[in-house]
Order: C-alpha cells, then sequence, then structure tokens
C-alpha cells in the first residue's frame, strides 16, 4: 500500500513537472488555446461541401417569356447569383477560364418556341469542372430547378412522386458531420506535436538520463509523461466542442459522458504513439519530423473529410492502427446519431488496443533505445 | 579593386555555407523523410485513398406491394451503376441496418404504390443517413435519377406520351472524367511545397537558434544575407524533387491531363517556394524555439493551406468574413492557379494576377525574414 502511495506521488510530482515546464511559458499557453477556439470557427464556416453561393453566367438568345420564368426560379432559390449576362458564345469561355462564374446557362433562340410548342427544350449548362464536386453539387441544383419549372408548366407528367427525409441531419448540412469529427481532429494535431516533444526535448537537453537515474521507474516516467498532453488535449476537444454546441448551434444527440470516455481513450492512445516515436528519436527535430510524417496519413486517412469506405481495401485495412479513424466515427455517431456505449464499443476496442501497445513500449524504449 | 574582392569572398563565403547546409541536411535522414517520403506517402494517398465520388451505394429496399410494377421499379434501382439495392422484408430491419450504418438509403414502395401509380401519384420514400451529409446528398440524387428514368421508361412505353418540357444538358469543362483525383493530385502540390517550405525550414532554422549555433555563425565575417540564402538553398532543392515527384505521378501514375504551359507552372512553384521558406525564416528567427515554431507553423502555414485555400471545400460556399481570410492567404492564389494550368489551360489574367500576389509575398516574406534575422544576442 505504501509504495503505492508512493510510486502515486512521484508521478504526481512528474506530472506537475510537465505541466510548468509546458504552461509557464505565456507563448506556450496561447498557443495551446488560442487556435483552438480560432481554427474551429474558421473551419467550422470553411469546411462545408454545401452550395450556398454559386455565381452563373447567362447566356439567353431567345428572349421569351419561357426563359424569364425559368431564370427568375433559379434566381429565386438564392444560391445562384448571376454575375454576367452573355452576348455570344465566345464569352463563356472567358467567364469560366478565369473563375468568375462558376457555370454558364445557355438557352438557345428556339427555346421560347420549343417550350411553347411542347417539344423538347434543351438548357445547356456547362460547368466549371476545376472542382468537380462542387460542380456536380450545382448541376444538381439546376436539375432540381428545372424539374420544378417542368412541374409548373406541366411538362412533367412524372406519375410517380419521391419523398426524401435524412436521419440525424433534416437539411443535410455537411458542417453537421465534419464539426463533431474536429473535436477529435484538431485537438490530436497539438496534443501530438506537444507528445514527440516531451521526452525527445530531455534527451536532447540531457536531462532524460538524470530522470532515469531517480528513483522514478520507467513505467512511472510513462504516466508521468503522457497525463500533461492527455489534459491538454481534452482541454483542447472540449473547447471545439463548445464552439459547435454553442457558436454553430449543431444539437447534441449522445450523451456526454459517452462521447468523453471516447475522446479520453482516443486522446490515450494517440499519446502512446507519439510516446514511443518520442523515445526512438534522438533530437526534437527528428522527433517532430517523424510525427508529422505520420501526422498526415492519420487526418488524412480517418474518414473526416472523405469516407473511409470510399478507400481500396488495402488502406482501409491499414487505418485499423488509426486512432482518429475509430474516434471520428464514434464523435459522429455519440454526437448526431445520440448512441450509447454499447453501440460504439467496436470503435472503443481497437483504441484501447493501441493504447495497451503503444503505452508499454515507450516505456521500454525509454531504456531500450536502439540508436 | 575593394569591391573586386569584396564580391569574389561573399562567393567564396555563400559556396562553403551552402556546402555546409548540405551536409547538414543530407546527414540527418528525418530530413529526408518529410522532403522525400512524405511526399510519396501523400501522392499514394491522395491517389488512391482520398475520394469524394459516391460508388456503390448500398441500399435497403423495402418492398410492401407485391405487384409486377412494383417490382419493376425496384429493377430500375438496379439499372443504376451506383446502387446497390439489397432486398430488406420490413421498414423495421431496413431501419436497423441503417442505424448500424450498414446501408446508405432505405427506399420503401409503399402497399398501395401500384393503385396510386394507376390514378397518377404515387410515393415512394426515401430515408436516408444523414449523418453523413454530403454522401446522404449524393445518394438521394442517384435515386431520384433512377427512379425518375424508370418513370420515364414507362412512359414511352404508354400510348399518350406527355410533352417533354425542358431537358438540361450539362457539359463538365476541365473534367471531363468527373472525377475528384483530378483536382485533388494538383492541391497536393500546395501541400508539400508548403510543407517543405514552411513546417521543414522553420524547424531547422529555430534549431539552430536554439542550440545557439546561430551566434556561432554570427562571430564568423558571414553577413546575415548569406546565412539566410545558404539556409534556403538546399531546402529550395529538397521543395523541387517534392515538385518533381508530384508532377511525374500527375503525369504517370493517375494521368491528370496538363493543359497549361510546364515552364509557367515551374516557375510559379519556385515563387510559391520562396513564399513558403519566407514564412518558415520569419517564424524561426522570430520565436527561436523549436515547440513554439513547429507549432505556429502547422497553424500559420499547413492548416489554412488544407482548409481554407479552396483545396477541398470550394471558397465560394464560404461566408465572406471567412472568405476574406482565405484571400490574404498566399497558398489560395497558388492553389487557383494551379489547378488551373493543370486542368484548364494558360488562362494569361489570372497566371498574371496570382503570380504578381506571389510574388508580393515572396519579397514582402524575405524582406522580413532579412529584417529580423540580424547579428544580435539576446
Amino acid at each position: 500500500m505504501d509504495a503505492v502511495l508512493a510510486s502515486l506521488r512521484r508521478i504526481l510530482s512528474l506530472c506537475r513537472k510537465e505541466l510548468l515546464a509546458v504552461l509557464k511559458d505565456k507563448a506556450n499557453r496561447i498557443v495551446l488555446i488560442a487556435p483552438a477556439i480560432v481554427q474551429s470557427l474558421l473551419f467550422g464556416y470553411s469546411a462545408t461541401y454545401d452550395l450556398t453561393n454559386v455565381p452563373y453566367a447567362l447566356l439567353d438568345q431567345s428572349r421569351g417569356r419561357a426563359a424569364t420564368d425559368l431564370i427568375a426560379r433559379l434566381d429565386g432559390t438564392g444560391v445562384f447569383h448571376r454575375v454576367a449576362t452573355l452576348r455570344s458564345q465566345a464569352d463563356i469561355e472567358r467567364v469560366i477560364d478565369t473563375g468568375e462564374a462558376l457555370l454558364a446557362v445557355q438557352l438557345g433562340p428556339r427555346f421560347d418556341d420549343q417550350v411553347a410548342a411542347g417539344e423538347e427544350a434543351p438548357v445547356q449548362v456547362i460547368l466549371d469542372g476545376r472542382n468537380s464536386t462542387t460542380a456536380g453539387a450545382a448541376l444538381g441544383h439546376i436539375s432540381e430547378v428545372v424539374a420544378q419549372y417542368n412541374q409548373s408548366i406541366g411538362a412533367d407528367a412524372s406519375p410517380l412522386n419521391v419523398v426524401p427525409r435524412a436521419w440525424y441531419n433534416a437539411n443535410l448540412e455537411t458542417r453537421w458531420n465534419i464539426l463533431p469529427g474536429m473535436i477529435a481532429a484538431l485537438s490530436m494535431l497539438q496534443t501530438l506535436l506537444l507528445t514527440a516533444l516531451s521526452v525527445a526535448r530531455e534527451r536532447e537537453q540531457g536531462t532524460f538520463d538524470q530522470l532515469l537515474v531517480t528513483p522514478l521507474t520507467p513505467p512511472e516516467i510513462m504516466v508521468g509523461k503522457a497525463v500533461p498532453p492527455i489534459l491538454i488535449g481534452l482541454v483542447q476537444s472540449s473547447l471545439i466542442l463548445l464552439v459547435a454546441l454553442f457558436w454553430f448551434r449543431i444539437p447534441m444527440a449522445g450523451s456526454p459522458l459517452t462521447l468523453y470516455a471516447g475522446l479520453l481513450l482516443f486522446t490515450i492512445a494517440s499519446v502512446g504513439i507519439c510516446l514511443s516515436i518520442s523515445a526512438v528519436s534522438a533530437n526534437m527535430q527528428q522527433a517532430m519530423l517523424y510525427t508529422f510524417v505520420l501526422i498526415m496519413p492519420l487526418t488524412l486517412l480517418s474518414g473526416l473529410t472523405t469516407p473511409v469506405r470510399n478507400m481500396p481495401q488495402l488502406l482501409q485495412t491499414l487505418t485499423l492502427a488509426n486512432p482518429l479513424r475509430f474516434a471520428v466515427d464514434l464523435v459522429q455517431r455519440v454526437y448526431l446519431e445520440g448512441v450509447g456505449l454499447s453501440a460504439v464499443w467496436l470503435d472503443l476496442l481497437p483504441l484501447l488496443f493501441i493504447a495497451a501497445i503503444t503505452l508499454p513500449l515507450a516505456a521500454w524504449l525509454f531504456r531500450h533505445r536502439l540508436v | 579593386m575593394k569591391l573586386l574582392r569584396d564580391r569574389a569572398g561573399f562567393r567564396l563565403r555563400l559556396r562553403s555555407l551552402i556546402r555546409k547546409e548540405f551536409r547538414q541536411l543530407l546527414r540527418d535522414k528525418s530530413n529526408l523523410a518529410i522532403g522525400v517520403g512524405l511526399p510519396i506517402v501523400l501522392i499514394l494517398i491522395f491517389g488512391y485513398g482520398l475520394n469524394l465520388d459516391v460508388k456503390d451505394a448500398r441500399i435497403a429496399v423495402v418492398l410492401e406491394d407485391a405487384s409486377p410494377t412494383a417490382v419493376d421499379v425496384v429493377s430500375g434501382l438496379h439499372r443504376s451503376e451506383y446502387l446497390v439495392p439489397i432486398r430488406v422484408t420490413s421498414l423495421h430491419r431496413a431501419e436497423a441496418l441503417m442505424r448500424d450504418r450498414a446501408v446508405d438509403a432505405v427506399v420503401q414502395v409503399p402497399s398501395d404504390f401500384s393503385r396510386r401509380l394507376a390514378a397518377g401519384d404515387a410515393q415512394i420514400q426515401i430515408l436516408l443517413q444523414g449523418a453523413d451529409a454530403s454522401r446522404a446528398g449524393i445518394t438521394r440524387g442517384y435515386v431520384t435519377a433512377a427512379l425518375a428514368q424508370w418513370a420515364q421508361i414507362r412512359a414511352d412505353r404508354s400510348v399518350a406520351r406527355p410533352p417533354p418540357g425542358v431537358t438540361v444538358v450539362d457539359r463538365m469543362w476541365f473534367n471531363s472524367a468527373n472525377t475528384s483525383i483530378w483536382y485533388l493530385v494538383p492541391g497536393l502540390i500546395v501541400l508539400i511545397m508548403t510543407l517543405v517550405g514552411a513546417f521543414l525550414t522553420a524547424l531547422v532554422m529555430a534549431r539552430e537558434w536554439e542550440r545557439g549555433t546561430l551566434e556561432a555563425l554570427f562571430v564568423t565575417p558571414v553577413r546575415p544575407t548569406e546565412i539566410l540564402v545558404a539556409k534556403l538553398v538546399p531546402y529550395f532543392c529538397v521543395g523541387l524533387l517534392g515538385l518533381a515527384l508530384c508532377l511525374l505521378a500527375a503525369r504517370f501514375l493517375f494521368a491528370v491531363p496538363m493543359h497549361g504551359s510546364l515552364l509557367i507552372l515551374l516557375i510559379s512553384s519556385m515563387l510559391y517556394l520562396l513564399v513558403a521558406l519566407g514564412i518558415g525564416l520569419v517564424i524561426s528567427s522570430v520565436t527561436r524555439n523549436q515547440f513554439l515554431a513547429s507549432q505556429i507553423a502547422l497553424l500559420s502555414s499547413f492548416m489554412p493551406a488544407l482548409m481554407l485555400s479552396g483545396f477541398l471545400f470550394d471558397l465560394r460556399n464560404v461566408p465572406t468574413a471567412i472568405r476574406l481570410v482565405g484571400e490574404i492567404l498566399p497558398a489560395t492564389y497558388f492553389m487557383e492557379l494551379i489547378k488551373t494550368l493543370f486542368l484548364a489551360g494558360n488562362v494569361w489574367p489570372l497566371i498574371v494576377k496570382n503570380n504578381a500576389v506571389l510574388a508580393l509575398w515572396a519579397t514582402a516574406l524575405l524582406a522580413l525574414a532579412r529584417f529580423v534575422t540580424r547579428k544580435r544576442l539576446d
């Protein structure tokens, strides 16, 4: 009992020293707190695949009533904004090439007659495919407007009426699933760099050898080194969570307890990975570069910006070692779908597994560094 | 005479400094990991891993109407190359599949479908897994299109054809294959230049400040400008190596078309590389601390290049205030430029404007770097 208490006391004093080392500098405090808030605000607004503003150019060669009606509908959506009214086909190239308009709508000289005669009346839509995802979404929007127009003139006699309804996110706003994912992803970035430095800095300055000859055992050093970045990571996650909840007002369906259980396990797993890297590195520069080489695939292959299911099988298998993949899935499901622990245990298990391997590995590496 | 000797001294000092920097760069394997390893990893991830296109969306089909017409509707879903319909017995079962994320959507054909179809107002319900909003939106489009096509074919078969009305004929310029790889791979060049330029340089210089090796250099006859140039040259080369890897991969691995001039692309990339190197030098000289330099380089150069430059997310959809932030960033201009050069060709107004902005940034940042790197001890 006494031995356990003594060990706890040693760990606690190491934790205090580590926290002091990071937080005593004002610049460090700012760099660990402010970016989480600024980034979640900035990226919360920018990370969206939803169309809100599509600048378009109009080439209306018919100048009839039908054309005016159709264009009025397009302008009425609030998404399409006319930035240019063109006179000839050659102008289309200019406005699309320079990026002035995302698309050009061309109505032929016979458009009005065709609609009046009940013939097929083609509308040419020329899209800037430099970002093919945006272009595709804009085309879908135009098709909907045209379908509504057809219905209004009685041309569309389709007997089918499709009623879509979306679960968890009624308006299908992409921000709703990217922001919860960022609760895990944004906090991970800084936490990893922080952890990577912790052992490497002491190695570079030679103080790590001193730490090894103190009564602290390697597992104790490991815990002492891991706890501060875990705490800082959780504080960052909380800040982003608050921004999502109170600034963007994305309703949270699940319980905060489940969310934090998942976040805690995730932060432990990622700190474990980085502590191992830190223990292997000879100096700070190496530790940081290796971490960075790791951060990129971890973020990109997490399913945050693009779905994991779209990846080839080999990469999907590799993502099983990626804690962020499970964290993003877990946070999104708890936050949006409101599922409980029983539904996300498949996400928790791999995190537990990663932590159980990397943390002891780090402790072992403290004394057995290969190089 | 003095001027001549001065210039000879400058060249001699610069040459030996550059040689020293190159040796230092090559000696540490972790530098090469960023300079060469990371571009290769990123190229493979971007080329094969990131994909925003929805393919093989799984649809649970609940058929409550057993009539031949209703069965025919389901076969209409089978015809779409993007959908994989799965028949399930009850709505309850389908909802369970969707909760487990085993399917992306549920299509429900109600029991009175064929009766109401004859009356001309049949309904089909689609439930979407909204937790992945962009995928749900695209899936909805595919299902609606497949059903509309079915209705069209059916209408063609019946005698009384309804008037066709307005049809949309679309043409996607610059990306005829309609694939996201075509804009992801050019965007990757921006990310790699940013990484090598800003992040790597900031780290290396901050390390020298922190360890005091720059002070050791200060007591020699070399001038601050010479130190800066000697630091720039090796990392400039590493950046070009990354660029070369990206260009080769774009051409031979992913067959991304290259409509603009290669020469202009190279010149623009070098300009942006100077901008990124400038950012790195300024950050390291101001912080003089590896931890702060790494964090600030990550936050001020890499994350904005990924999130705010129009790489994944179109800046047109962003509120004005945030768009203005994006429009300050040099990465945004380089991103637009490089996508245009790859996919659209030589659009001169855009090339001139964006290169001018980049040149301005490069001059300002390098001048600032020279200003903050003075020979002084603190």
